[in-house]
């Protein structure tokens, strides 16, 4: 039972840490909330569907801003997917960056855009990151033979 | 001259008036070219000036040519006149001589003896002098032809002289002269002076013949048997300028056409005439006046190139000289005089002003034109940079705007935090007190909002530029609002808060519910700040309800007031309302317009009132009773301004009656439209602004409810609240009725409300009463209507083993509904889940089909979870065209959420699309969108959706606006 008050206490803080360094927002709590018995799963499912569409939006959009002639609105399409995924699953630094993303699309900005696009990849990169130690120790807690802690 | 100077004016006039017309003409033509127009008149204003010293240099040489002629004229005249003159007085004198040629020829030649001496002669002439003024001297010479010679001289007792001698020295003295001149040589005939006047006596026994003026004179005047004269000489002794006249003396008459040799042959002598011509002119002169002004000269111009000068001193002046010719009856010879003004004329002074007098005004008039074009440039440039400072302060005002905007957009977005939490809250396990004081937050929060939309609304009503909206809305849920918004302040100040709305009141109006609530929380925010004690009563009633009570309610409100206070008595505030009374006698306002709903609005206080010296300008824009008013209580004084204008809007009336120390009653009507006529077509729109309490009532309707209230008013207040959830109401005055109306089987009574005055009254027999209640047992619930957290209090402490749950006033159907639901709760048995609209939720969207569409498949799954979690039974598509697909009817879905922005066929047009297939039945479509703006709204209902959502879900939006389409399913049963 240590080891389990000790992850217990890890997980909070760290999940304190990812929504103080707004890395996530509520709705990522709220996203949580949604798990239940019938879809454990369900936290990681949605947030890994998200990294892969993530990564097929940041190549997509890095082969157009590669072009001679950059198609922004093929960007900016791009750019508002991104933006809803990532406010669905409450990833709130990606969210922002896609908004600076989208004004640099309508003002067709190009090196705006391209400074975007390398801030979103490093969103994602450090999110994945994250997002991947709390799901582990989620994991720890589950080998652990505990439940996952109730979100406030 | 004056004619002259009428003209010049009326020209000058016209051309005044010309070129004032030119200036507006001028000013139109060339409003946009403002250089061409200043050259142009640089060049008009110098061509004035030019023009006008033309024209005064002109008047300055016609009128001086003017006093010139007249000055000719005068010296023309002047000069004729002593010409005339002096010839009359010479003719006169003339006719005197020739008068003595015949005295001579008839007393000399005639008479043998000579009736005449020289002694004779010279008395004579002597005596008769003052007929000759102009002669010195009168002479007779005899013809005397050689042959007589002789005889002549002896006769005589001298010999004939000769006279040119004697002429070459003339100043030679008197007795001298004789002895001195030489006798005459031998001459064919001779003319020697025999009579002579005393002053010309030396003249006499000279030969006049020898001299070769009287010579020639002689010869001339026996010829042609006229007067003759010599030319001008220096005369003998006097050394003056004179002429000789002579005439000859013939023997006999001669007819007057005889020849010359006859007049020869028939001379006799010569009679000759010294006339002194200097002396002459100086005394004619002397005679009239003007002489000093008028230099007088006369010529002989017998030799035309030589004249002799006869008079005057021969000075040489170029000026204006006149000539005036003079005939002495001698044709041979001609004189002239010639007049000349002594003094230099004088200078044109007349003219010389007159001409500069119209310089002077011509250029003033020049200068006037120039100040008014300088002052018409500057005015344009004072306009330009007005128009400048405009468009500069329309600018800054546009800033403001943007600024204003920013910063209540700023406001709002914390206020979205404020609001947030306590959504949070709310969800978390409350009582019922901390349940209303959250939503009590909650609301004043978003009034907090509201208010700052109506900070920007302000200016628009300082520019008249609002307007009102036309959208139905419920009427009570506004006065809820309200209430909701001023409880907090009456609680702490423990002034009883309570609205009233007339069931005459049609549920839903049509206007513009944001400025009507504004109105009422004006009037109530002024009504809060000056009760301390006592009560503020909101009610609303139709105009023609309050018509046709007018007469009847007059005594009773004296004591029957909310509080027990005495109030002002409010019809006193809206006698002068012209809606009731109309002009003639005609009786309800608007009798045609059935659809049109006349309110009347009144907010009762028990406050200070107004000072009566105040009143007249309560709705005066920063008027406040008294300066210690705004430091004391704050605010700005603009609310009743603004509450007038609303009103006005509103085609209403504002008035009010106060009395100090008693209180105040602020009345005011409004009109708005019926909404209630076609309110069964638009059943969702109504259920969206009723939300929560229409879901409430629901659960209470079909129950029976007991008021225990002594006060008529109060009960009222109590029946309206509690009726709105549904329930029947009875009202009864105390215990007893209520205990005989509970035990009267026919109905069953679900809850009892009792007025914590009377409870508070007799604690025995409020425990009495609850005795009675539990020995009834049907269930009933006791709920005691209090006015204050602490006298709930000691409530609790006063009735032991039953504590009945107290609402707190101000009573609204909400708070009641919450209350109620608190208590009844318990018997449901999940007391606890205060989660409202996600149980709610759960209530509308259990086993629902629903479509949710999105082309993002991480959108797609949170969402197919968030709904899946409230029951639903969701189906999901990812593009327009798949949704177009599954919702081709006939299908099974209850609800669709639609993305907005995807490719291929976004939102908008797949819902058109949808709508366009529906023959029958309409699926309720909900946009979900991120950025949720009233443009986005309004986009969505001009394509056929019926709302939005925001993305994520909130779960009290998606309440809000699920609960409009849907019904609940499971209706809750008690």
């Amino acid at each position: 039972m240590d080891l389990l008050s000790q992850l217990r206490g890890q997980i909070a803080d760290f999940s304190a840490f990812l929504h103080r360094e707004g890395f996530v927002d509520d709705q990522f709590t709220q996203l949580q909330k949604l798990r239940d018995e019938s879809s454990p799963g369900f936290v990681v499912e949605v947030v890994s569907l998200f990294f892969e569409d993530c990564e097929k939006l940041v190549n997509n959009m890095a082969k157009a801003l590669e072009q001679q002639i950059v198609d922004f609105k093929q960007v900016d399409s791009h750019v508002h997917q991104l933006k809803g995924s990532s406010s669905s699953i409450g990833a709130a630094r990606i969210h922002n960056v896609c908004i600076a993303f989208k004004t640099c699309c309508e003002d067709q900005n190009r090196n705006g855009c391209v400074r975007c696009l390398q801030q979103v990849n490093h969103e994602c990169i450090q999110l994945k990151n994250n997002l991947q130690t709390l799901f582990n120790l989620e994991q720890q807690i589950i080998a652990a033979g505990g439940s996952i802690p109730a979100k406030q | 001259m004056l004619g002259d100077g009428d003209k010049m004016w009326l020209k000058c006039l016209e051309k005044v008036s010309g070129n004032s017309c030119k200036i507006h003409h001028l000013y139109y033509q060339y409003i946009g070219s403002m250089r061409i127009r200043k050259t142009w008149w640089r060049k008009l204003l110098v061509a004035w000036i030019g023009c006008w010293i033309a024209v005064s240099v002109w008047i300055f040489w016609y009128m001086s040519s003017q006093a010139f002629e007249k000055r000719k004229e005068t010296l023309a005249s002047v000069c004729d006149e002593r010409a005339r003159m002096l010839q009359d007085q010479f003719n006169v004198s003339m006719n005197h001589v020739q008068a003595m040629s015949i005295l001579i020829s008839t007393f000399h030649h005639g008479k043998n003896p000579s009736a005449i001496d020289q002694r004779t002669f010279a008395r004579y002439t002597e005596r008769t002098a003052f007929e000759r003024p102009l002669t010195s001297g009168v002479a007779y010479a005899v013809r005397v032809l050689h042959s007589e010679r002789e005889q002549f001289e002896n006769q005589q007792g001298w010999t004939i002289k000769r006279m040119d001698t004697f002429e070459q020295s003339p100043v030679q003295k008197d007795d001298s002269v004789a002895e001195a001149l030489e006798p005459s040589p031998i001459q064919e005939e001779y003319a020697p002076v025999i009579f002579a006047q005393d002053t010309v006596a030396h003249v006499v026994a000279l030969d006049m013949l020898s001299g070769t003026e009287d010579r020639e004179n002689v010869l001339r005047a026996r010829a042609s048997g006229k007067g003759v004269l010599t030319a001008p000489f220096r005369l003998l002794k006097t050394n003056r300028l004179g002429v000789i006249l002579t005439f000859a003396v013939y023997k006999t008459d001669l007819p007057s056409n005889a020849i010359p040799r006859e007049r020869i042959q028939a001379t006799d002598g010569y009679i000759g005439g010294i006339f002194d011509i200097e002396s002459l002119v100086e005394k004619l002169l002397q005679q009239l006046a003007s002489k000093q002004t008028i230099l007088v000269n006369v010529y002989d111009i017998t030799n035309q190139s030589h004249p002799i000068s006869m008079y005057g001193s021969n000075v040489s002046d170029d000026g204006l000289e006149h000539v005036s010719a003079l005939n002495f009856g001698d044709p041979f010879r001609k004189h002239e005089m010639r007049c000349r003004f002594k003094q230099k004329p004088p200078w044109p002074w007349l003219a010389i002003t007159t001409s500069i007098g119209i310089l002077v005004i011509a250029l003033l008039i020049g200068y006037i034109f120039h100040a008014t074009l300088n002052r018409i440039a500057k005015v344009e440039d004072d306009c330009h940079k007005m128009r400048e400072l405009t468009k500069r302060a329309e600018a800054a005002d546009v800033a403001k705007s943007q600024f204003l905007a920013t910063v209540s957009h700023e406001i709002r977005t914390p206020m979205n935090g404020v609001l947030g939490m306590l959504q949070m809250l709310m969800g978390t396990a409350l009582d019922a007190n901390q349940q209303d004081y959250v939503r009590t937050a909650q609301d004043s929060g978003k009034a907090l909002v509201t208010l700052i939309n109506e900070v920007l609304d302000q200016a628009k009503i300082e520019s008249g530029k609002i307007e009102l909206e036309a959208m139905p809305f419920d009427l009570r849920a506004i006065m809820d609002e309200v209430l909701a918004l001023f409880s907090g302040k009456a609680h702490e100040k423990g002034v009883e808060l309570a609205v009233y709305v007339s069931d005459a009141v049609p549920e839903m109006v049509i206007g513009d519910p944001g400025r009507f609530r504004q109105i009422i929380t004006n009037l109530m925010g002024n009504s809060i700040k000056f009760t301390k004690k006592g009560h503020i009563f909101l009610t609303v009633h139709l105009v023609e309800e309050v018509m046709d009570s007018m007469d009847v309610e007059t005594e009773s409100s004296s004591r029957n007031t909310l509080s027990g206070l005495p109030v002002a008595d409010g019809s006193r505030s809206w006698v002068g309302f012209k809606i009731f009374n109309p002009e003639g006698s005609s009786h309800t306002p608007s009798p045609s317009s059935s659809d049109l709903v006349n309110l009347i609005v009144s907010v009762e206080d028990t406050g200070e009132g107004i000072p009566l010296e105040a009143q007249p300008c309560v709705f005066t824009p920063f008027m406040q009773v008294d300066p210690s008013i705004s430091r004391k209580y704050g605010g700005t004084g603009i609310g009743l301004s603004i509450s007038k204008c609303l009103v006005g809007l509103m085609n209403g009336e504002i008035g009010f009656v106060s009395i100090p120390d008693i209180g105040s009653t602020f009345t005011f009507t409004a009109v708005f439209s019926n909404g209630c006529c076609n309110s069964n077509d638009s059943k969702p729109q109504k259920q969206r602004l009723k939300n929560q309490s229409n879901t409430m009532s629901s659960t209470f309707q079909g129950m029976t409810a007991l008021v225990v209230d002594p006060k008529p008013v109060r009960a009222k207040v109590s029946r309206y609240q509690i009726q709105r959830l549904g329930i029947h109401v009875e009202l009864v005055l105390d215990f007893n009725q209520g205990l005989s109306s509970i035990s009267n089987e026919n109905k069953a009574v679900n809850m009892v409300f009792v007025e914590q005055e009377v409870w508070d009254r007799d604690s025995s027999i409020s425990a009495l009463f609850i005795y009675e209640l539990i020995q009834i047992d049907q269930g009933t619930k006791l709920f005691l209507l209090g006015n204050s957290l602490s006298s709930s209090r000691t409530n609790t402490a006063t009735s032991g083993f039953y504590t009945p749950s107290v609402i707190t006033k101000p009573l609204k159907a909400s708070m009641l509904s919450a209350s109620l639901q608190r208590a009844m709760g318990g018997n449901k048995g999940n007391p606890c889940n205060g989660e409202h609209s996600s149980l709610s939720l759960r209530n509308l969207l259990a086993g629902r089909k629903i479509l949710i569409v999105d082309d993002n498949e991480v959108n797609l799954i949170v969402a197919d979870a968030a709904l899946k979690k409230y029951g639903a039974d969701v189906v999901c598509a990812d593009s327009g065209k798949k949704a177009m697909k599954l919702l081709k009817p006939p299908h099974k879905f209850d609800a669709c959420f639609m993305d907005i922005q995807m490719p291929e066929m976004d939102g908008f047009e797949a819902t058109r699309i949808i709508r366009d297939m529906e023959s029958n039945g309409h699926i309720p479509i909900l946009a979900m969108t991120a950025d949720v703006i009233q443009a986005t709204y309004e986009e969505c209902q001009r394509c056929g959706m019926d709302g939005y959502v925001s993305k994520p879900f909130e779960a009290e939006q998606l309440y809000q606006e699920v609960s409009r389409f849907l019904q609940p399913i499971t209706s809750v049963n008690l």
